[in-house]
């Protein structure tokens, strides 16, 4: 102990090696024939908890690539407001809006760019219209980066579930 | 050459390519056999993407380690840096060319050329003859005629000093770590390197007297006659228990294997002594940990666990064909039990402290196989005396007092002497709490 190591002293009665060693092998040995917790990810995947029939779930209020909703007419329900490019905190939304011969207003121009966002959903909280949503959906490769910028197609087009974000009044969701 | 230096040289050369083989195959799986077990152990499953549950992982992982680039430390001895995973890998190898792994098998033939032949002229039907004949002339022609009689022990090479050899040669393997970790010229291998020389030097001692018991009872080194010894009393993990205990806990600190595994400690020293190591040669100073493994696994089966020894029954001892291949096998299943029961301590067990380490090896392993020693030899002085005949009745008298000495060390000495943790004293600190507080509020 030429370089001063602390030596705290140790109490004789209540402590053990060997057996404590013993107890531990036992406890490892047992958790070689309990359930295996993996998930064999191609094979098996994480579905929404609503929709998925599967061992493993996503929370419904997951908050994943956005989603935009479209009416009967297959129009999108955007009136293009600018809420959505107002209160985005990572100012991802780009909304350049139009306005049809009957003064309804529709986005020209509605791209989301996912690398930017920041999944908040703030965007499917304002919307007055319930046009946009975030998805409950993660799965989201592509080969390029301006492919992850979404245009309104895109994001019209998508048909993963979404997100059912939760409002701290109303805790249950109903 | 007379036919029967050139039928032992054959022979030889092929069970050194056999036991060469099987433990470099296996050393490949007992990397897979490491990761499955620890997987299991947390519930997990452990690779089972390449080939039919995993199996060919270890081809996998081969195939990346000798295609990626090996890097160079700027500052490091060239010579010593290439040498040492070889100087950690040829000891690690040379151990398994002593330990025997099946009962001898008897081979009597005054010429195995014509012998093989014969036994494909029994063997094939119509040609037979004709394909003998040309097996036998091909065999002469090579290489010439052969002989060997009486029983072969199936081990490569069985030499008279035993496990002497064992730890002559394992004292080797620490070479190629000290100089890896001096060799790579950074501060975290030097440690590692450091840590490995003081650990091995220190627990060598205490498994060389471990085996002084082992040596009393036998009067021998070694392993074939140890073997013999097993069959005709009892396995020697019974009479001879604390050097068992000792062995194999000195076993894992010589194998840098957790408990020990202090050259290495990750969470310390980022890898030890390998750190600056890739590709192939770091493979090798795994190849050398497992092979080491494997190493300690035969040594107690062998000298603790009757080696090829099939218990209760003295058929094996009768030699044979079936019997070298039943023994093989038993042999097999003992040392897969070992190699298992190693992964186990690794994933049950956290590293020992620095200081923990070398008290546990000097102040308490040294003495008690010092006195184990002389417990040993009283014993067989007055058994000696008493006259006893054959060796059981030696063995049983130690059996007893092997229970004796095992309650003694792990129900008297285990409360808190040798080695403690933290629980006892903060459980003591608590009640220390109380009992002020009792006597502040009364």
């Amino acid at each position: 102990m030429a370089i001063g190591v602390k030596v705290l002293e140790r109490p004789k009665q209540e402590v053990s090696y060997v057996r404590a060693t013993l107890r531990g092998m036992a406890l490892t040995f047992k958790h070689m024939f309990e359930k295996r917790v993996t998930m064999q990810y191609p094979e098996e995947k994480s579905t929404d908890s609503v929709h998925g029939m599967g061992q493993w779930s996503l929370s419904p209020r997951w908050r994943g690539t956005h989603r935009m909703m479209t009416d009967e007419q297959g129009r999108s329900k955007c009136v293009a407001c600018g809420l959505c490019p107002q209160i985005c905190p990572a100012n991802c939304i780009k909304l350049v809006p139009g306005e049809d011969e009957e003064g309804h207003r529709y986005p020209l121009i509605y791209e989301i760019d996912e690398f930017r966002c920041v999944f908040c959903g703030y965007c499917q909280e304002v919307c007055p219209e319930e046009a946009i949503h975030v998805g409950v959906h993660y799965e989201n490769s592509e080969y390029s980066r301006g492919r992850f910028v979404y245009d309104l197609e895109r994001l019209s087009s998508q048909t993963h579930p979404v997100s059912t974000l939760w409002d701290p009044t109303d805790p249950e969701g109903e | 050459m007379t036919p029967e230096m050139k039928g032992f040289v054959l022979l030889s050369v092929i069970k050194l390519l056999f036991v060469f083989t099987v433990v470099m195959v296996g050393v490949a799986l007992l990397t897979l056999m490491e990761r499955k077990v620890s997987a299991w152990m947390q519930n997990r499953l452990g690779p089972n993407r390449v080939g039919p549950g995993g199996l060919l992982q270890p081809a996998a992982d081969g195939l990346k380690n000798i295609l990626k680039e090996e890097t160079f430390p700027a500052e490091a001895n060239p010579v010593l840096f290439t040498v040492a995973p070889a100087l950690a890998f040829i000891p690690a190898l040379m151990l398994s060319a002593v330990i025997p792994f099946a009962a001898p098998l008897p081979i009597n033939s005054d010429d195995f050329g014509r012998d093989l032949g014969g036994f494909f002229a029994r063997a094939i039907p119509v040609v037979g003859s004709a394909v003998g004949s040309v097996v036998t002339g091909a065999f002469h022609a090579v290489f010439g005629v052969m002989a060997h009689h009486g029983p072969m022990p199936m081990v490569v090479a069985d030499v008279p000093v035993g496990f002497l050899f064992v730890l002559a040669i394992g004292s080797l393997g620490v070479y190629g770590i000290a100089l890896a970790g001096w060799a790579s010229n950074s501060k975290y291998s030097l440690l590692g390197g450091l840590r490995a020389s003081a650990q091995l030097v220190s627990y060598e001692v205490a498994l060389g007297l471990s085996l002084i018991p082992v040596l009393l009872l036998t009067g021998d080194v070694s392993f074939s006659r140890i073997v013999a010894f097993q069959q005709a009393g009892l396995w020697f993990v019974l009479p001879l228990f604390l050097s068992f205990f000792v062995f194999l806990v000195s076993g894992f600190a010589e194998t840098n294997r957790l408990p020990f595994d202090l050259p290495e400690a990750e969470s310390e020293l980022i890898a030890g002594y390998h750190t600056e190591y890739s590709a192939m040669k770091f493979s090798f100073f795994f190849i050398a940990e497992y092979a080491n493994v494997v190493t300690i696994s035969a040594m107690l089966t062998t000298l603790f666990f009757g080696g090829w020894d099939i218990p209760f029954t003295t058929w094996d001892q009768h030699g044979g064909v079936l019997q070298t291949l039943a023994t093989g096998v038993f042999f097999f299943a003992k040392l897969m039990f070992w190699i298992f029961f190693v992964m186990w301590i690794r994933w049950t067990l956290p590293r020992f402290r620095y200081d923990q380490l070398m008290a546990l090896g000097w102040k308490f392993f040294m003495p008690v196989t010092l006195v184990y020693i002389m417990v040993v030899c009283v014993v067989l002085y007055a058994s000696d005396r008493a006259g006893v005949h054959g060796v059981l009745p030696t063995h049983l008298v130690l059996t007893g007092l092997s229970v004796i000495l095992a309650i003694a060390l792990f129900l008297v000495l285990d409360r808190g002497h040798l080695l403690s943790g933290s629980a006892g004293r903060r459980a003591r600190a608590a009640a220390a709490r109380q009992a002020q507080r009792l006597a502040a509020s009364s």
